[in-house]
Formats: C-alpha cells, structure tokens, sequence
C-alpha cells in the first residue's frame, strides 16, 4: 500500500482544518447553504434524503487495517441519526414499504469508497479529523472536479496483469488533489486505470479510461480512452491515443482536463459531461487536445513529466507485503481441514469466492457482503472490525473495496483458505455468491437519496430472498444484476446483464428493465449499455420479471453457455414475451405506463 | 504558501480601477488571441463561483502567454476560492461585496504547499528536492 510521508498527512490535516473552517462559519450564518455545498462536497458530504451523507475516499479501493477500524468506530459512534430524524426518516419510508433503515454502516460503493449515511453535518469536521489519523479523507469524493481514481481489484496480484497500475494512480492521485486550475469543470470527472488483460475497472464507462501495456519498443504507456459514461445518455468512450509514455501521464491529463474545462458545457447540465463534449466535436476535440498537450510539453517546460526517481519511490510502496512472500508452501490438499460435511460447501466457496493469484502460494479471497437481511454493500461497526481483524491475520492488513461492492483479502495464503472460510462463515460473509446473480450492484436508492425516483434496496432484497438456494445459483451460473434508483446510474443499470432502472410516474416507483449490458469483462465482452425490454413494470412484478427472464435462459440455454451469451444468441424477443407475461399489475389492469422518464429529475452532485 | 493576492474590496474596487489601463476578458474567451501589449490588468471574470473557466485563462495567461502585469479576479469572488485564484495566476481579486477580508486572509493560510505546480509554483512537489520526504 501506499505508504504517507509526513507531507501527505500533514496535508489532510490542513483539508480537515478548511472543513472546519467552513463548517463554523456555515453554521454560524457567514457562508450561505449555497456557497458552502460545492466546497462540503468535494470533501464528500452530501445531504440526501433524511440525513448528510459522508463519503470517504479508497484510492484505488486499498485499505488498511487500522483504517477499517476507524471506519468501524465512525460507523458505530458517528452514523446515529438523532431519534427525531431517525422517526421521520422510518416513517416516511415506511409508507412506501421499507420496514427498516439500518443505521451504525459503513456502506461499500461502486467507486470503491465507503459511505456513511446518517451522520449529522455538524459533526462532519470531528469526523474529518478522525479520518485524517489513519490518512483517510473525503476529498474530492463529490463535486465537479476529478474524482477519486478507480482501479482493478486485484491491481498487482492478478495473474492476468502485465503492469501494476496503482503507483500511477498514487501520482495521479495526488496530481489531481486540489488542483488549483479543476476544482470547478463543467461537470464531475472520473478516471479508471487497469494494468490486466481484463477490464475490470470498466475503464470505457470513464470519463477517462487508461490501460497500461507496453509498446512495440517494450516501454511503458497508456492506451488512453475519453469520454465514456453512464447517466441519461450511456456513452461507450473513444479512443484519445493509443500509446501514451507513461512518464507524460500528467502532462496528458493536464490538457485533456483544460480543454474540457474551457469547451465542456455549461449551460445545460444534462449535457456538461465530456462523453457530450467528445461527441459534438469529434476530432476537433482530439486535435485540441493534442495541441494543447504540445503546449504543455514544449511550452511550459512538462513540470509534471513523472521523473524516474519519483515513480521508483511511490512504486516501492506497493511491493508484495513481507509477510505475503514469506510464503508457505502451496499445499494441493487444502480441503482436509474441512469436516467431510461441510466439503461442498467449502468447495463452493473456493470455486466462487477465491481467485488465483500472480503468486501461486497465495489467492484473493472475496468476502461477500451480498447477503439476506442487508443491503448489498452495507457493513456494520462490528463487521468492518470483523473484517479488519480477518486482514490482520490472513491478508497482510490489507483489504480492497470492490466495484462490485464487496471486500477482497488480496494476499491469503492458500494454506490459510479452510480457517478464513470458517472464520469468514461465522461472520456471515462467505456466501459462495461471488460473481453470480445475488452478488448485485445496487444503489442506496430512494430510501436514502433525495434524487432517487424509486427504491433499490428492498428490489434487491426480494430477489436475494427468492434466489437462497445455492443449487440454483450455481445453476443459473454468472449474472450480472445491476439495480438504480435513477437515471444517475449509480447502480450501473446500463452495463447489467440485466439491468434495472428505477422511474417515478404519478408518485409510484416503476422499474425499467434493459439485457444485454456489458462493464467490458471477458464474460461480458465489449462494453455496451443493455437493452430495454419495454415499458416500465411495477415494483410487485420486477422479481418475477428477473425469475421470468433466468427462467427462459435455463429453458433455452446451449450446454456451458451463459446467461449473457444466451441472450446475445437469441436475443431480446423471447425474454421480452417471458417478461410480459408476468405483468400482472401493469398487464391485467391495462395500464401499460411510458417506457421510462425522459430524464432524471435531477443530477447527481 | 506566502500570501501574494492583493485583496480589494468592493467598495474600493472603483478608485483603483479607474487609474488602470484595464483589459476586460469574458471567461468564454480565448486569452491566446487577445492583445494585450500596454495593458496594466486584465479582468477576468466569474459569473458564478462555481464556474472555473477563468482559473485555466489565468493560469495560460501567466505560464504560458507571459503577462507580467496584474490579472484580477472580479465577478463572483468568494473568500473561498482566494487560494485557488492566487494559485492559478491571479495578482489581485476584487471580493463580493459582502465578503469578510479577516476571512479571506485565514484561508490563503491553510496549506503550507501542495502536491502539483501552478502558476505560483511551476514545480510539481516531486520536483522540489526534499519535499516528499
């Protein structure tokens, strides 16, 4: 992991002065609600439904033990709503239906950070400066500016990886932190780096995207993709530069940014992100782009070309841990501490939830936090303790957030897999779910966010209860469900296999339902937004729209071939009929309502 | 950092102007083509704080095109966005009227200095020798 350097701390600790700053003078009436939003959000704090949302930056999704820990005492001692907001919040949404909001989680999202959702705003600043004693932060988690850089998972541990990317996104990272001339772009700005053969960063749904290789020549670079997105309008990004030498990384940003911030639209903010911007103009957007690059390089003398000595030091941070190269022998009969009852289950486990490692002695153990009784993604006080205690002693102290909303223990020895299974059980978090349908991408939706337009979570409950049995899982085989609230897509309804988008008309949630999407992984294949299936359905009708639809893939499927590749095969028209007629609500009554909204009420911070 | 914005308020904003030769830049314009020989101060313009097109004219202005002279923020100039103005090229800045200057000056003062190069400081911190340490 990256490790800080007394300017690195030092550095938040002043951020998390400004906050408090801010937030003094904000509640004492000097700087307006208005004028102190963009500034609390690009330190993560938004205010949703009921209550202030907090979320805090995962670089690249690493995390630390003791910064888990601190994560469990925010989520214990800070997410508590006050008994009034609470009552409001559970009232108000009991009367849609949800018959419980958690509070005292921290909650794991796309983007592989961790947010909270009750915390009351006037103690945002002593939050902060909790955060800042592990090196943790919120900056730049929200707002329109360059956001936290996602990565891989498994950065530096796949076997599918030629280069490891997370020392350029350390340097990114820091380029990016307050930068002066970008805190105020058109729109927010998201950057996703991988260094494997898979995509599973999905980098082409970025704003930019960059894949590290290696040209003809052997050197390092980037193949840099712009322009990608999700929201009312999915855009697949394009391609900026096929080969970028790594060391011009910054340089390249800087001038991708700048001409984004001076053309990227301001007038319509359906519009403002760069996808439009790339669109509209085409090659011209790339001449501009290159040009200014030139400038940059030529001109200004390339102050932030990387130098050697610079990426030699933030690369040395992110050496295999000691105590994962001191590897014990990779045994073949792992399973024999396993009581011969509990063997299949175990194998279950070791088939879903652990992946091969570029050290054969070791593996990536995922910890499912897709589980009945919580929200997909949510952890409690006591879990995130849990879970730092499960790194301490068998991942080096280290755990990962996953896109997919889960944790990953990236340096387990393969030795050590039967007691972090049992260990991993009794915590509740070894659901041989990885990778397939109840492992759900799923927003807070409409029982947190105030710019939902229907609720996620208690879809994503219906369908975990539905689908408890693990026979039927492993049978129905890789799927990806991806649920929102919105058309902000933070769900990722557009790259679901199926996905689900949820709509308001009249006052009532309905959900869109859309095949065929793709993230840009090797099962999935190229990065595509799926495809509606037709108009909206009730909200009493979506799980078995789901069951309707799995149902004619077992009906119709080829031998080994899976859901996603059976529905390129045949395509929409059979799983539409299946669908439909499970309209019982929207088909028997007749009133077959709009095929979706024609945006979202409102944007995304 | 040092403190080299010159703050101006509102109410004094008239006065100083006036013995100026001052360019007026909107932020949609492009500063590589504006002629700015003779010119003092080139203005340059928020309409909203929120709108950062003129960090990147300022910062082109200075790094890049070389103008020496003085380049003033006017518009909507909050207290909070001082240091980053400073940072991006900015010489002086005209404060909303009802901007409080004992504030403006605690927030140029919270970060001693930063990871990458601006205006100010062309040398990202990796290129300050020591600094990472």
């Amino acid at each position: 992991m990256y490790q800080y350097t007394d300017f690195d701390r030092q550095f938040i600790k002043s951020r998390a002065a400004q906050h408090r700053d801010q937030l003094e003078r904000n509640l004492n009436g000097e700087l307006s609600d208005d004028e102190f939003r963009p500034l609390r959000l690009q330190n993560g704090w938004y205010v949703q439904r009921y209550a202030p949302m907090l979320r805090v930056a995962v670089p690249y999704g690493e995390l630390a033990s003791r910064q888990l820990r601190v994560l469990a005492t925010i989520a214990r001692d800070y997410d508590q709503p006050s008994a009034d907001v609470y009552q409001h919040a559970c009232n108000t949404q009991a009367e849609l239906g949800t018959p419980h909001l958690p509070v005292g989680c921290g909650h794991f999202t796309t983007r592989q950070n961790v947010q909270f959702n009750w915390i009351p705003l006037a103690k945002s600043a002593d939050v902060m400066d909790l955060l800042a004693t592990v090196d943790l932060h919120g900056i730049q988690t929200s707002g329109a500016c360059i956001r936290n850089i996602t990565s891989d998972a498994l950065a530096g541990i796949a076997p599918d990886e030629a280069i490891d990317p997370r020392p350029y996104a350390e340097i990114m990272r820091q380029w990016s932190t307050l930068h002066p001339e970008f805190a105020f772009l058109p729109r927010k700005f998201k950057i996703a780096i991988t260094g494997a053969e898979e995509d599973r960063a999905a980098i082409a749904w970025h704003d930019v995207g960059l894949r590290l290789l290696k040209n003809a020549a052997g050197e390092i670079g980037f193949k840099v993709l712009v322009g990608g997105g999700m929201g009312r309008t999915p855009v697949i990004a394009s391609t900026l530069r096929e080969f970028l030498p790594w060391a011009q990384t910054l340089n390249y940003l800087e001038a991708v940014v700048r001409v984004y911030n001076r053309f990227g639209r301001r007038d319509n903010l359906y519009k403002a992100r760069i996808k439009i911007l790339v669109k509209a103009e085409g090659q011209r957007f790339i001449d501009e782009v290159e040009t200014e690059f030139q400038s940059i390089v030529q001109h200004d003398g390339g102050q932030h070309t990387i130098p050697q000595a610079e990426f030699d030091r933030v690369a040395a941070c992110f050496k295999a841990p000691a105590q994962a190269k001191s590897a014990q022998a990779a045994t073949n009969n792992v399973a024999t501490e396993v009581p011969a009852q509990e063997a299949a289950a175990y194998q279950r486990w070791l088939a879903q939830n652990v992946q091969a490692h570029k050290n054969p002695a070791l593996r990536a153990v995922t910890l499912s936090f897709k589980r009945l009784g919580f929200a997909p993604g949510d952890a409690t006080a006591d879990q995130l303790d849990a879970a730092a205690d499960l790194a301490e002693r068998f991942s080096a102290g280290e755990v990962r957030v996953t896109h997919e909303q889960n944790l990953l223990l990236p340096w387990v020895h393969a030795s050590d897999l039967p007691a972090l299974w049992q260990a991993a059980r009794s915590l509740g978090v070894a659901r041989a779910n990885i990778g397939l349908l109840t492992d759900m991408i799923t927003c807070p939706g409409g029982d947190f966010c105030a710019l939902a337009n229907a609720r996620s979570i208690p879809l994503a409950q219906a369908v975990t209860e539905r689908y408890q049995d693990l026979d039927e899982l492993f049978d129905i085989g890789p799927v990806d469900l991806h649920i929102s609230g919105c058309m902000n897509s933070c769900g990722h309804h557009h790259t679901g296999h199926i996905g689900i988008l949820g709509v308001d008309k009249d006052g009532r949630e309905w959900y869109q339902v859309s095949l065929g999407g793709s993230d840009g992984s090797t099962l999935s294949g190229d990065p595509v937004p799926g495809k509606v299936i037709g108009p909206s359905f009730a909200a009493s009708e979506v799980t078995d729209v789901v069951e309707a639809l799995l149902d004619t893939y077992r009906a119709q499927r080829q031998p080994q071939e899976a859901f996603i590749h059976c529905v390129k095969r045949l395509g929409l028209e059979p799983f539409k009929q299946a669908a439909n007629a499970v309209r019982h609500e929207t088909g028997d009554a007749g009133k077959v309502l709009h095929v979706h909204l024609p945006q979202a009420n409102t944007m995304t911070d | 950092m040092p403190n080299t914005l010159k703050l101006i308020a509102a109410s004094a904003y008239k006065s100083i102007a006036a013995d100026q030769n001052t360019l007026k830049i909107s932020n949609d314009a492009d500063v590589s083509t504006v002629a700015w020989q003779g010119v003092d101060c080139i203005e340059l313009h928020f309409p909203k704080f929120t709108d950062g097109r003129a960090f990147s004219q300022a910062y082109l202005l200075r790094r890049r095109l070389g103008f020496t002279g003085d380049i003033r923020a006017t518009g909507d100039v909050l207290v909070d966005q001082l240091l980053q103005m400073q940072r991006s090229g900015f010489s002086s800045a005209v404060l909303r009227a009802d901007q409080n200057l004992a504030h403006a000056q605690r927030q140029l003062a919270h970060f001693a200095s930063f990871y990458q190069g601006d205006a100010a400081h062309p040398q990202a911190l990796f290129s300050s020798p020591g600094a990472t340490a």
